[in-house]
């Protein structure tokens, strides 16, 4: 290998890892708030990613038919239970988000004809498709299950997982899609050329997590979710919804989870199934952080990228093998430095 | 009225003659069920009883059925394998040595994982071997092994899927044996106690890591006989079936069932394994596109089942037949050795300068006291003094930060838990810790773990009977003499909270202590019963069993202790006998506030 090689493979390593870096940090997000372990990210991501790819080649994606059956659900149930309690004046409320949400994103896409739209709005419309699904996915099918324990939690979460990478199978066949990038030329910086998308993927990253670090820090939803994160019953006491705390959670998951699809779309082929493994390699970074560090854990993705990048040069085939081996170690030494019996459920 | 023996003999009888009813199609069905049982059935044990969540059981029906692919199909075998070759027999052995390898191997490294890091390391080397196998250049890559030899058994070609049949559920039934006799045993007590009572388990003796390594090691096994099945049965293997997706199949199956249920298992099984069937028949055409359609249905049918019946469709099933009352009867069987007592006023334990901090928070400063043979010694003091605290800290539930514990003269205070245990420490616990559905004679045997010394092996065969019956007869003994006999039957969690605190002095003295722990014993219990439990610690006294309590009755701890200790803040402020104590100016104004 000479330095040529080493800083392809770098910046390979990179590019990915930042994208590592973002599904790590909605993995911790959502775990610390929710305590699940939210395996259906990479369908976000694969989500995301399929949904530009049919707007782009001229076709109504099937995400749209999913929010809108997926509304309806969360609309029945929701309203079943607003009027059971009698709480009416919530109707307007629920009919709004999940009926006429769903209906007004439909009628826009109907109106316009996304494919020839520039790629922003094409990026825009994917969005409002994909990212409601996240707070809807809560609704249904974690939120009757908040108080049970993180294993039950975690079955329920592979359940979504595997619904959700069926659907994605009916919405998107079984072939593959790749964008365009988002911008054609590059940079070159003495003997490294680094891709224009590479400088997209690297600066939407970096953007991102200053924005969630602003939410975090400055914004009153930003410190609710904390406040849930550090203790979920004395949130409630200071009157924070745990309701509210976890579907924002997932608010952020999904947009995170669907906007890194449309990231990496034009640099490697998106199928209905590769969020799965993507997601997983967040994890990874997300576990070397203990999901619990914001930091550690991006530190971990960006880590897991450089390794799958020179894996990828020096034993391609062992790439997967390698990376997911990783893991192993990192959660022993979790173990070991956490001394106690542990009672569990 | 069903009783468990004419379910499995009907079961039976259905086995027997189904293949003859039904058409080779659903044969091959039943097979597949079968193979899939035997996984499951593993996976109730790992998951559904000992809490252990496992993404990878998959990856180990692939080792059993790559060893014996390969084994009985290479040509050229490296010379340190050459043993193995050529009959599905030594296959079948080659699986087992290198699963339970790998299992010790992996178990011993993730079995350390608290929590959720457990099912989230399964699914990272249940990757990695998936892909190891797709990888592997002698493994034949993705394209898999085929022309895997057929079954010989007894000279009995097992060519025919209908002779494969017999087979497959002779193996079901041998795995759902073993299993059931397993957790009726003491090493099935301790394996039960894993989830929900592993700290309970430990102060009674139990070692839990190596009860998490036995089940793992168990499931991986069933795991691996099934994929040795698979293979022959096949006669072809590649990556496909040894997946992650495959281990969260089995997962579903197991919670679908019932996953605290033996049985639930292979009805489990056989519910996903129709469906899919006949979910794969009916989703393409009517959805007009083909694939893997019925991880939808069975993505959603999880979550309705985690939502609506969480503990699967067995139990559901099981109440609706009216099944015969268990049998109730104490065994008869001759008393266990009991340990003799030392002399009475030699000292048993010694608490020196014992501190114990939690981050800034000092629970305990510098806590000195002794508890000799042959006497009740009472450690009081106002809510939050640091009494538990000091309790866990000198019987290893919890470590002291400073300090030296001392047990029958030896320096425990680096021991775990279940190392006093067997020294002769007993206790019990504040918060009660009893398993709630199990009942009131199996928690308190529960205490008797160290008394008998049968293993797993003994116990998987029912070769264990007679010591068992002795464990049963001394914890039969002990809930009698706290006056629980009446409720010896019964789901301890159906008990009112003092009788669960009693039960949990009748498995304390199920450990034939010398010196019992109380804490707080005699909260919730009514003033009759108070009477009966202090005329109970009196003989235990009287036998020369030393007794340390922490009580806030002052009544019952005047009435009865012979030295009393008292903490205020952490620290010891009096110490003496009942009636010092009770003039000492501290004492009054910890309890009472001072008057300025």
């Amino acid at each position: 290998m000479d330095l040529q090689i080493a800083l392809l493979l770098g910046q390979d390593g990179i590019t990915n890892g930042a994208i590592y870096a973002l599904l790590s940090l909605a993995l911790v997000l959502v775990f610390a708030v929710t305590r699940v372990i939210f395996i259906p990210q990479g369908e976000f991501v694969a989500y995301g990613a399929l949904t530009l790819a049919s707007f782009q080649a001229g076709k109504l994606p099937g995400t749209l038919w999913l929010l809108i059956g997926v509304g309806i659900a969360v609309a029945v149930v929701d309203l079943v239970v607003a009027i059971r309690s009698r709480q009416r004046r919530r109707i307007p409320r629920i009919i709004g988000w999940n009926l006429v949400y769903p209906a007004l994103a439909a009628a826009l896409i109907f109106a316009l004809t996304p494919a020839e739209l520039p790629l922003l709005a094409q990026v825009v419309l994917s969005l409002i498709l994909v990212v409601p699904l996240g707070p809807m996915t809560y609704r249904l099918a974690f939120q009757p299950l908040a108080e049970a324990s993180v294993l039950v939690l975690l079955i329920v979460a592979v359940g979504v997982h595997f619904a959700m990478v069926g659907l994605g199978l009916l919405f998107f066949g079984a072939e593959g899609s790749r964008t365009p990038a988002f911008s054609d030329g590059s940079l070159s910086l003495g003997s490294l050329t680094v891709n224009a998308q590479t400088l997209w993927v690297l600066g939407s990253s970096l953007s991102l997590i200053v924005v969630l670090a602003f939410f975090f820090e400055r914004t009153i939803y930003g410190k609710a979710l904390r406040a849930t994160a550090m203790n979920r019953t004395g949130a409630r006491l200071m009157g924070i919804s745990t309701v509210m705390a976890g579907k924002l959670s997932f608010l952020l998951a999904s947009l995170i989870g669907a906007f890194s699809g449309i990231l990496i779309a034009p640099i490697t082929t998106v199928y209905y199934d590769t969020g799965f493994l993507i997601g997983l390699k967040g994890f990874v970074g997300a576990i070397v952080g203990a999901l619990s560090s914001y930091p550690l854990a991006a530190l971990g993705a960006l880590l897991v990228g450089l390794l799958e990048a020179f894996s990828s040069f020096w034993a391609s085939a062992f790439k997967e093998v390698i990376v997911f081996t990783l893991i192993i170690p990192v959660l022993v030494w979790l173990s070991l430095t956490t001394h106690h019996v542990e009672e569990e459920e | 009225m069903m009783s468990p023996r004419l379910f499995l003999a009907g079961f039976v009888v259905v086995l027997l003659v189904a293949p003859h009813l039904v058409s080779e199609f659903h044969v091959t069905l039943l097979n597949y069920i079968g193979l899939y049982s035997i996984v499951a059935v593993g996976l109730v044990l790992l998951t559904g009883v000992g809490g252990l969540m496992s993404f990878g059981q998959a990856a180990f029906v692939g080792l059993g059925g790559y060893a014996t692919a390969y084994l009985t199909t290479a040509t050229n075998l490296p010379a340190g394998l050459a043993m193995f070759g050529g009959s599905p027999w030594l296959g079948l052995l080659a699986g087992i040595i290198l699963t339970a390898t790998v299992a010790l191997l992996l178990g011993l490294l993730t079995l350390r994982l608290s929590g959720h890091y457990l099912p989230l390391g399964t699914i990272a080397w249940s990757i990695s071997l998936y892909f190891l196998f797709g990888n592997l250049e002698f493994l034949g890559g993705h394209t898999g092994i085929a022309g895997i030899p057929a079954l010989d058994l007894f000279g009995l070609p097992m060519k025919d899927n209908r002779n494969f049949y017999y087979l497959i559920w002779v193996v079901v039934l041998l795995a759902v044996w073993l299993t059931i006799n397993l957790l009726d045993s003491r090493e099935g007590r301790a394996i039960r106690a894993l989830k929900g009572g592993a700290i309970m388990a430990e102060a009674m003796g139990v070692d839990t890591a190596r009860s998490k390594v036995v089940i793992f090691l168990i499931a991986a096994l069933f795991g691996c006989i099934s994929g040795w099945l698979y293979a022959h049965l096949q006669r072809f293997v590649n990556p496909t079936p040894f997946s992650l997706n495959m281990s969260i199949e089995y997962l579903f199956m197991a919670v679908l069932g019932g996953a605290a249920h033996v049985w639930g298992a292979v009805l489990g099984a056989g519910v996903i394994t129709v469906l899919k069937q006949w979910l794969q028949d009916w989703l393409p055409k009517l959805l007009g596109a083909s694939g893997n359609f019925e991880m939808i249905v069975f993505g959603l049918l999880m979550i309705f089942v985690l939502q609506r019946a969480r503990d699967g469709l067995w139990p559901i099933l099981a109440r609706r037949v009216p099944w015969q009352g268990r049998q109730c009867a104490v065994p008869e069987a001759a008393a266990l050795l009991r340990k003799p007592l030392p002399e009475a006023g030699r000292v048993l334990l010694e608490a020196r300068n014992v501190v114990k901090r939690f981050g800034g928070l000092v629970a305990n400063n510098n806590m000195n006291l002794a508890v000799q043979a042959g006497e009740i010694m009472a450690l009081i003091g106002p809510n939050g003094a640091g009494k538990s605290t000091m309790f866990n800290c000198v019987s290893g539930v919890d470590r002291a930060t400073e300090g030296e514990v001392l047990f029958c003269g030896r320096v425990v205070t680096e021991l775990d838990s279940r190392e006093i245990a067997r020294l002769g420490m007993s206790r019990t616990f504040q918060h009660v810790r009893l398993l709630p559905t199990m009942s009131v004679l199996e928690n308190a045997a529960i205490g008797a773990h160290l008394r008998g010394s049968k293993g797993v092996i003994p116990a998987l065969l029912r070769l264990e009977r007679g010591e068992e019956r002795q464990l049963l007869a001394e914890a039969a003994r002990q809930v009698e003499r706290v006056g629980l006999g009446a409720a010896m039957f019964e789901a301890a969690g159906s008990l009112a909270l003092g009788q669960q605190r009693t039960l949990e002095i009748a498995r304390a003295l199920c450990a034939d202590p010398c010196l019992l722990l109380l804490d707080e014993p005699a909260a919730g219990l009514r003033y009759m019963e108070k009477q009966a439990l202090a005329d109970l610690l009196r003989k235990l006294r009287g036998e020369g069993m030393g007794i340390l309590l922490v009580e806030h009755d002052m009544d019952f701890v005047m009435g009865l202790a012979d030295r009393v200790v008292v903490m205020e803040f952490g620290e010891k402020i009096a110490e003496g006998l009942p009636e010092e104590v009770q003039r000492n100016p501290a004492v009054i104004e910890a309890y009472l506030g001072g008057v300025e």
